[in-house]
This record gives structure tokens, sequence and C-alpha cells, in this order.
């Protein structure tokens, strides 16, 4: 009698949720924002959370990380490629009532370039002269220098409108334009966002859509299977797929991130300062191997700093083709026949820590010991990208069209060539799309010719939707789960 | 008696000063900016110096301690550097999944541990007494985060009773929140109560051999009266001192148990902060932590001079 009354009230709270699903949506994340202000913190699941569905910028990224028009509906942008003038949407209210105009794109621009600003990507707005209301529906900003990739600057998380009027309680209280309103956050376990009802645009389909942060990859497994969640975005074991694939209740979107995974090396330090011991590694890594044993066969090759997906990527894998026996006679020329012992630094995602013991075995076959310490992120930042205290290290960046790294000599990798450097400059410059293709086609080639770092591969993301959901991105141009036109088909 | 509670409490107080210090080096040692952690990497030195200067880490290591135990002092454990959120309403919020856990966790693990423990003792070398200890030493082998992957698996993946974790708030109601809190708190409580049945056996077993046992028989007493009014008692010595660790393991040590339930307690806070370096959570609650491990043991040692009154002189 009690166990007939367990499960049915376990069938009914069961059916509670089922009813619930069909207009919302529960979405499982790994790491819970720090705060809910994209503009002041780097953090990938404030974006995850924010981006698209409760904050808008000017400009927007696609599915396919092509740039749409967001608040602003259109723009010109003057003959010498300084003046960009927006024309914004009419109608478009925060989520507190107060109009979107002019005023808040000056203010937004101008709080994310000011001195005292704390934007983690304030080098997007480096450029900007002066930013101005032309009226309520026009905005014009001025450049001190053409910037070919300014619209796409604006569609980053960093670049969303702000209001004034919002902004002091930001962090917990985030209040934008977006076809969704925030509504609760229980913090360490969910954030819930409802249905915008005055939206500008189309409105969303979902009535409500939750958050559900799950860091353990285990328990991701285990809200997955008993459908505590709807969708897992970016899932964490690459290993359970296949049995996600193979149940009829599941579907697993496999797509390309912006992450390009590199084996950096600190081209200031010996021996790697030598173009042959960097060539030399290059050839000595197995990149399928270590996509197969380390991601589970998810993740494709590449030979530069540049995501496949884009169209102006260059297949240079040739280059650094898998050859141990030319690494061996690489590293005999450069005066290490015996081979060297170097540091292996990992932080702690599993592409890191798996992919770290794959490259060791592979490295030790040329000659090349490595000592490998497993490092906390906080400690990883301090170590190596601020301390430059690494020899080797494996590291995924993230961010989207981030070859201009390559032109920072104090970048943790520290390469340091003023070719490089001028021709980004020229690619900032640079309007003509035609023109900017090939000078990107000229930075990839450059940089892999010089074998500035171990290229690996393009991280994959993967991401379990329950079926019966639609419009779930499979590729991450950003990091974002942009849930607006997402819908339940049954 | 209560000379012997403020001898007690100005240990107490000894100790918490000395726990203070000890947290907050450890911490100032430990590599890792926490503004440099917030921005990221393409963050530029001059946006990170300008987040330090806003969290208050530009002070000399000195005064930012001072400020943090006078804060302290009047109920104010400081903001969140990632959070921006005060300390003590996380903490409080937190505690309210902790805690709740720790006592339910640790009540099943008592009413569990007691009578098969009493069982146990009571026929010593019998069947019983062997097929009970076989269990509890498998209890013990068991590590609980194992066994409440395998309660996941049976309860909430293929029976569907439960959900796999997750935490829905006090405001869903009573039942919502302590369904959600059924199996981490069984997850938490086997290993406890197998190894308090075993506390419990033992210490048992070696007061029915005392000779006031005999004299308790001899006067006339069944073995049951016997055991209630003059073994147990006895035997609690050892057995409160388990419960007291275990109470202070579970509310601190529940860490793994709630990432396996992704429950938002204390220890995935303290997880959580020590990855981001929010070093003010982390020092605040590990003190808090300490606060409540120095007081159960406080009033431990004021159960164990009730139960043996020997314990009240002062040596």
């Amino acid at each position: 009698m009690k166990f007939k009354l367990l499960t049915s009230v376990a069938a009914l709270a069961l059916s509670a949720i089922a009813a619930k699903a069909e207009t919302g949506l529960i979405v499982g994340i790994q790491l819970e924002p720090p705060h809910l202000d994209p503009t002041s913190a780097a953090a990938g699941a404030i974006d995850q959370v924010l981006y698209s569905n409760v904050f808008e910028g000017l400009t927007r990224f696609g599915p396919d990380g092509s740039i749409n028009p967001g608040l602003a509906e259109s723009w010109e942008i003057s003959e010498d490629g300084l003046t960009y003038t927006f024309n914004l949407r009419d109608g478009v209210n925060f989520h507190d009532g107060t109009d979107m105009d002019s005023s808040d794109v000056v203010f937004s621009l101008d709080r994310a370039r000011a001195e005292d600003s704390a934007n983690a990507q304030k080098a997007l707005f480096a450029g900007i002269e002066s930013v101005e209301a032309v009226d309520p529906l026009t905005a014009r900003v001025t450049l001190s220098a053409a910037n070919g990739g300014f619209l796409f600057n604006l569609a980053w998380g960093d670049a969303v409108i702000v209001a004034p009027e919002s902004i002091d309680d930001i962090k917990t209280l985030p209040i934008g334009t977006g076809a969704f309103e925030f509504s609760n956050w229980v913090q360490g376990d969910q954030i819930e966002l409802a249905r915008n009802e005055a939206y500008w645009g189309t409105p969303a389909n979902l009535e409500t859509a939750t958050f559900k942060f799950i860091s353990d990859p285990t328990a991701a497994f285990a809200a997955m299977m008993a459908e505590d969640v709807d969708v897992f975005y970016s899932y964490p074991a690459p290993e359970n797929l296949p049995q996600f694939e193979a149940d009829p209740r599941f579907e697993v979107l496999v797509g390309s991130s912006e992450g390009e995974t590199i084996l950096s090396t600190n081209n200031k330090m010996e021996p790697f300062t030598d173009i042959r011991v960097r060539e030399a590694v290059a050839h000595a890594i197995d990149r399928q191997a270590i996509i197969d044993g380390a991601m589970f066969g998810l993740g494709t090759p590449i030979g530069t700093h540049f995501a496949p997906h884009n169209p102006d990527y260059v297949d240079l894998t040739r280059n650094s083709q898998y050859d141990p026996e030319l690494a061996k006679a690489l590293l005999a020329e450069a005066g290490y026949a015996d081979g060297f012992t170097t540091t292996l630094k990992l932080p702690p995602p599993s592409y890191a820590r798996r992919g770290g013991e794959i490259i060791a075995s592979q490295l030790r076959a040329v000659g090349i010991e490595t000592e490998i310490s497993n490092l906390e992120w906080a400690q990883w930042l301090e170590e190596v990208f601020r301390g430059k205290d690494f020899g080797l290290t494996i590291v995924s960046h993230t961010e989207s069209f981030d070859i201009g790294i390559y032109a920072r000599p104090d970048y943790y990798f520290q390469y340091d060539n003023a070719d490089f450097q001028q021709l980004m400059e020229d690619l900032t410059a640079e309007t003509d799309p035609e023109t900017r293709s090939a000078l990107i086609a000229q930075a990839q080639t450059i940089i892999s010719n010089d074998y500035v770092n171990g290229y690996l591969f393009q991280l994959a993301i993967a991401t379990v939707v329950k079926a019966g959901v639609e419009g779930i991105w499979a590729d991450a141009p950003t990091q974002a789960v942009d849930l607006t036109s997402v819908r339940w088909t049954n | 008696m209560l000379r012997f509670a403020i001898l007690r409490l100005v240990s107490l107080g000894l100790s918490l000063v000395v726990a203070s210090i000890v947290i907050f080096t450890l911490i100032e040692i430990i590599p890792g900016d926490p503004a440099a952690f917030m921005l990221g990497l393409n963050a530029q030195a001059d946006t990170i110096a300008v987040l330090r200067a806003e969290l208050g880490l530009d002070a000399s290591p000195l005064e930012r301690y001072f400020g943090w135990v006078t804060g302290m002092l009047t109920g104010d454990f400081g903001t969140s550097y990632t959070y921006r959120t005060p300390v003590s309403e996380m903490i409080g919020e937190r505690l309210w999944i902790s805690l709740p856990l720790a006592l339910i966790a640790l009540g099943l693990s008592t009413l569990i541990a007691f009578p098969v423990g009493i069982l146990a003792a009571s026929r010593r070398g019998s069947l019983v007494d062997t097929v009970v200890m076989g269990f509890t030493q498998l209890g013990v082998a068991i590590p609980n985060f194992w066994f409440a992957m395998l309660m996941v698996l049976v309860f909430s993946i293929n029976l569907r009773w439960f959900s796999a974790g997750g935490f829905p708030g006090w405001d869903e109601g009573l039942f919502a929140c302590l369904k959600a809190l059924t199996l981490p708190a069984i997850s938490l409580a086997l290993p406890q109560a197998s190894i308090l049945a075993r506390v419990m056996r033992s210490a048992l077993v070696d007061t029915l051999d005392e000779d006031f046992m005999r004299t308790a028989r001899a006067k006339g007493l069944t073995r049951k009266q016997a055991i209630r009014h003059h073994a147990l008692r006895n035997a609690m010595i050892p057995v409160l001192t388990i419960i007291g660790l275990q109470f202070s393991f579970l509310l601190a040590g529940a860490i793994i148990i709630e990432n396996v339930f992704f429950l938002p307690g204390l220890g995935r806070l303290i997880f959580q902060a020590i990855s981001q370096r929010d070093l003010i959570v982390v020092e605040s609650v590990v003190m808090l932590l300490v606060f409540a491990v120095i007081l159960v043991n406080f009033a431990v040692d004021i159960t164990y001079a009730l139960v043996d009154p020997r314990l009240r002189r002062p040596s």
C-alpha cells in the first residue's frame, strides 16, 4: 500500500514536470555565472545564460557566426571607414519599461571604454574616438582608425547595450532588451528566465527557460538520463555520447566551437627559441591520436590558429604532419640529438589533462622528456599566463577570431614577429572584404610556418537534446545558448 | 561543572583566534589572483588593476586580516569577490541545505547504528553478530559517492522516483525539499551508520565484561535491564565522540555528495570559491566550519561531563 502511494506520488510529480516541459525548457550547463553582468567579466557562463536571451547588442552573432543586425536595424559606414552611423530599432524597451535609445548606446560604449572600465575585452573598444547621439534613434561612432572588424566586435557579449538606470544592480538583476527577462536566481542551483511579452521582435516560443548548473560529468549524465534537464549544452563527457545517440529519447548535436586547442610553447624559453626545435615538436605530434584518445574522436585537426568552419580558413595541417623521424632529425640538427627536458603545465579541462598524457608520450618517442604538472585555472593564470613560467602548456583559446594575440609580444607564448604585427595593423585598417581575406590567409600561414605553437585541433562542442526540442545551435560562434527561436515540436 | 564549562569556553576562544590566523595565512600563500581569474585571457593589465582596487585587494595583508576579523565580530563577513553579494547571505542560503542534510544524515545514521550495534553486542559471537558486522564492514568500505551514483542509477534513472539531483528551494514546500535530500542523506548516512554501529558494538562489548555488569546481574537485573541502565551509559563516551566527529564531517565533508547530486550546499560553495579564488568566501566559510567543529566539540565535552560525573572535576 505504502509502495503504491509512493509510486503514485512520484507519478504525479513526474506528470507535473512533463506538463511544465511543453512551454518551458531546462538547460543544463556546467558552470554557474559568477554574476550577471556580461560587460565586466570573462566568464563564458554569463554569456551562455544571458547573451541574446536577455541582453542584445547593436549587432549579433547568427548560428553560423555571421554578423546580423541586432538593436541597430541598419548602419552606414563612411567612405574612410571612420564613422559608423547606426539606425536603431524603434519601439525597443528595456525589461523595466524604459525606452532603449541612442543615449543608452552612448552610455554603454562609453562605459566599456572608460579609463576605469572593468570590461574583460576592453581592447574591442580601443579604437573608438567618440560616441554621440544624433537623435534618439541614431547613434554615431567615430573611430580613430578604420577597423574592418568593428561590427564583429560589437556583436560580442561584452558589447551589449545596458541602461544607466539599471546599471547599479546589473550583477544580480540584469535588465536588458532581449526576448527573455531575468526572473530568479537560486544561487548554486539555477537561473530562471521568463518570456518578455513586450519584445520588439519575434517573441520567444518558450514561456520559461531555466539554466541548471551541473558541474560533475557523472551528475550531468544522470540528470540527462533521468530527464531532469531537456538540453545539456556543451556536454562534458564525450565517452557517454554514443549511449545518448543510441537512445531514441535523445539527440546529440555536434558542432564546432571557436576553441583552437594548441600546445602553447614559450617562444622565449630555451630551447624553444630555436625554430627547428618548435618544428620538431610540431612533427612529433599525432593530432588524430590525440583527438581519438582524449576527445573520443570529436574535434577537427588544425594547422594554424584559426577556426576551420570560418570561410577564410586555410588548411595548413600538412605543414606540421606527423613525422617522428623528421622530428628527430630536426632536433639533432638543432643540437639536441639526445633530446631535452621541459615542463608541460596542464589546466583542468579534459582536453588538456587527457591530451597532455598523450602528447607527453609522443614527445618522449622523439627524445623530449616532459615534467607534467596539473594546475587549477587560477594557478595556471598566475604561473603560466602571467608569470610565463612554462615550457609547454595545452589550452583552448575560445574567443572568436583571436589570431590577433600573435601580434602581442608580451602575450604568454611570447611570439615577437614585426612582420606579423604589421600585418595585423594592416588587417585592422582594411575594410575591403577580399583584401581582408587575403591578409587573414597570410597571417595564418606566417604563424604556421614559424611553428609558434603546436596546433592540435578545433574543440568540438556536443550538446545533448531531448527529442522534440528544436532550434538549439549546434555550432558555437560565441559562448551563447540562444533560446530565442527554440521550441518544442510535440 | 561551571568551572569546567568556563575553562572549555576560554580554550574555544583561543582556538578560534589561532584558526583565523592559520586560515588567513594559508589562503594568502595560495597562488592565484581573483581579479585575473574573473577577467580571463584577453584582459589588459590596467583593467585587472582597476578590478583589484575595486575589490580592495590592493590593501596590505595585515589591513585585510584585521578588516576581516573585525568585520566577522560584528557579523559582517564581507562581500564575495566573484558574486558581489554579502558572504553572510551566501552562507545563510547554503547552510539551509547543508545543515538539514547533515542533521537528517546524522539522524538516520544514529537511528540505524544504535539498534544494530546493541543487537550485535548483546549477541556477541552469534550468527546475527557475524552478519551485522559483515554488512557494516561493507558499509565502511564502500565509498559514499559510489553508493550515491548507484542510488541515482536505480532510483532516478531506472525507477524515476527521485530526480537525479538539484534542490528546488524551500519555497517549493517541505515535501519537495525533503524528497530532494533523501538520496543524498541516505548515501551520507550509510557509511557513517556502519562506523557508528561498529563503535557502539565494541564499546558495549567492553562494558559488558566489566565487574559492575556482573554485579548488576547479580543483584537481579535481567540482561536487557542491565544493558539499558548500566552498560549503555558507560559505553556512550566513545559513541558520543564519534557522533561529534561525524556531525562536523557531514557539515563540511558532504562536498563530494553535493557534487554528485548537484546540491548548492556549503561544500560546493567552498569548492567553487577555491577554484575561482574567491578568497573572502573561502576564508569565511572555513572559519565558520572551524567554529562549528569547535562548538560541536564543546557540546560533546559538556555531554561527556553529563554522562560521566568523574570528568567534571579538573585533574
